[in-house]
């Protein structure tokens, strides 16, 4: 039994890739995914990725900031150590709005991207999870998971007819992992 | 997905659009004379007023989205921007139409009480500044405040800058249709630059105008008072209004088999826009609220002080409910801004949301309180802003029905603009 962990298809340009990937549905090789330098619009509809949810992490984040700073504010003018400010009652809300909406907007980015960091690997110290490093530089990659999709050699072909310019069996899923 | 379009097909403007927008304009102009009859002169006044400075703000807002897309250099819009140039099309009307509002307002006068209380003559519109004898010392109606404000704030003057304004922004706005009409028939970049150019000279101008146009056309009906705020919390009313009548009337288009090429993805980017900008005239409105709320001077504090009387009050925060929370709650996730008539629901919304933010920064100086919060709006109100709705979509209609055709068809970035995908 080969060692092949995943097949990958690299191409010079994005409209052979696009041209690969019909390919390989045509053939019903399913694609363990794509690595392209660039973004490639209307690859997601093409591969049937599901949408980000990464809005809706967005939102939570904003409420969590929102609540958290109001009610530092209540507890701090109001329970705690109440002051006359020009008059005003302690518990004024037009002068809450503008920390609440700062402490939202605060929130909702370093939330954001604390969740893209975690959800890709890329967080500061792990190692980013890189199937071929041309990914990131000229290649345009196409990854199938040789598990089950045999025999390997169709694949290959599949591939070479479709326009890559290299096909790697990789033994590791990882290149970028010592 | 079609890869081919033909542009040539013009817009007709016949049939039941303009049936009723005809019918529109007859029930506005019964509206305002059952105004005029039934002795609500000055009331009717003001809503004139409040229609034509909307209707001149919409049409405004056509060039300064034309010119905004030029300057910088945006692929997605030039295929919808036949549409805002129908609305820099229509200003010179809606100029003209403000202006006579604006005169008649000014040089028609009725008998009523002065600052004072004392009863003397005073024209129907801008009675804080332009009464008679405001800036003569020792006659009944002197206001010191007002005669050392004189010096703007006087009729020649006043009108020599509406002049300037409307006439700077219609002559750069015709400059602009030119262009793209003209790049129609010759192509090339020559056109596309000389409208970047006239788009740079635009802003110039718009950005150093557009507050004075607001302080000179509506915070003068309040003479006294005055913020620096006010110029930009209309500009941000402008842009948003502006932008919700250029969705409606691509939706509406598009819905009439126009604008085939027209994707969910040049409607998610004008929602956007819409829902961006909304939370930009929130911040506006909160920045003038909230300093004067904290500061409680009293010369400042008058303002909202009319606006918290119980006769406005539901009004004054329902505007906020509807300018804010709708678009915020509506518009902000995806899939909404992608569904054709959820889009179409949320600029309605808009549209007579923003008429309601011009009538409580209106009504309250120009013509004061009614007996109760429910008869603030009324049938004046109500038939006024649909004879003006009526008289936009008219004349709208007919700027759009001349153009031969309906995407500027040379346009450099026609391309981008039809495989816009995001």
């Amino acid at each position: 039994m080969s060692s092949t962990k995943y097949i990958l298809g690299l191409f010079e340009d994005p409209d052979e890739l696009m041209h690969g990937i019909d390919t390989l549905q045509k053939n019903s090789v399913p694609i363990y995914d794509v690595y392209t330098p660039m973004p490639i619009h209307g690859i997601e509809r093409k591969l049937g990725i599901k949408d980000s949810r990464l809005g809706y992490a967005a939102f939570m984040f904003g409420c969590l900031g929102g609540t958290t700073i109001f009610s530092m504010a209540y507890y701090m003018l109001v329970q705690d150590w109440p002051m006359n400010i020009g008059g005003k009652p302690a518990f004024a809300i037009p002068d809450f709005i503008p920390i609440t909406f700062e402490w939202t907007v605060l929130f909702t980015a370093f939330g954001m991207v604390a969740t893209f960091f975690y959800a890709t690997h890329l967080f500061p110290g792990r190692t980013p999870r890189v199937m071929d490093y041309r990914a990131t530089d000229d290649r345009f990659v196409i990854a199938i998971d040789a598990k089950g999709n045999i025999p390997h050699d169709d694949i290959t072909n599949l591939l070479k007819q479709a326009g890559a310019v290299e096909v790697k069996h990789n033994d590791r899923k990882y290149v970028s992992y010592e | 997905m079609k890869t081919s379009h033909s542009f040539d097909g013009q817009f007709e403007f016949q049939g039941k659009a303009k049936t009723w927008s005809l019918v529109m304009i007859a029930i506005g102009v019964i509206g305002i004379l059952g105004g005029f009859f039934t002795g609500n002169a000055e009331r009717t006044f003001a809503n004139l007023l409040l229609n034509g400075y909307y209707f001149t703000c919409v049409c405004i807002c056509g060039i300064f989205f034309c010119a905004v897309q030029y300057v910088a250099q945006a692929g997605w819009s030039a295929s919808i921007l036949r549409i805002p140039q129908a609305f820099a099309k229509t200003l010179p009307i809606a100029a003209v139409v403000l202006l006579v509002i604006i005169s008649a307002g000014l040089f028609f006068t009725h008998a009523g009480p002065n600052e004072e209380g004392k009863q003397t003559i005073l024209p129907y519109l801008y009675k804080g500044w332009a009464l008679k004898g405001v800036t003569t010392p020792g006659d009944p109606n002197y206001n010191a405040v007002i005669a050392g404000k004189s010096g703007y704030l006087n009729i020649p003057f006043f009108f020599i800058r509406l002049l300037i304004y409307l006439g700077s922004y219609s002559l750069i706005g015709r400059m602009l249709v030119k262009y793209s009409t003209n790049e129609d028939e010759l192509g090339g970049m020559f056109n596309y630059n000389k409208s970047f150019n006239a788009s740079v000279l635009f802003l110039l101008i718009f950005g150093f105008t557009v507050p004075l146009f607001a302080f000179d056309t509506i915070m003068s009906l309040e003479a006294h008072w005055f913020s620096t705020m006010f110029g930009w919390y209309n500009f941000a009313a402008l842009w948003v209004s502006g932008l919700s009548v250029i969705t409606l009337t691509i939706i509406i288009l598009r819905e009439n088999g126009y604008l085939e090429w027209v994707t969910e993805d040049h409607l998610h980017n004008l929602g956007q826009l819409m829902f961006g900008f909304s939370v930009f005239w929130t911040y506006l409105w909160f920045a003038q609220f909230l300093l004067t709320w904290y500061a409680n001077l009293p010369e400042e504090a008058a303002y909202f002080y009319k606006r918290w009387e119980p006769q406005f009050k539901p009004w004054f925060w329902l505007n906020i409910i509807i300018n804010f929370l709708t678009p915020l709650l509506v518009l902000m996730s995806r899939d909404s801004k992608r569904m054709v008539k959820v889009l179409k629901v949320a600029c309605i919304i808009l549209i007579c949301g923003h008429w309601l933010d011009y009538f409580q920064m209106i009504m309250p100086g120009a013509v004061g309180p009614q007996a109760a919060w429910y008869n603030e709006i009324g049938l004046i109100e109500i038939s006024a802003f649909i004879g003006f709705v009526g008289l936009f979509t008219f004349t709208m209609l007919t700027s759009l029905s001349k153009f031969k055709a309906l995407a500027p068809k040379k346009h450099p970035l026609l391309e981008e603009s039809l495989h816009h995908h995001i």
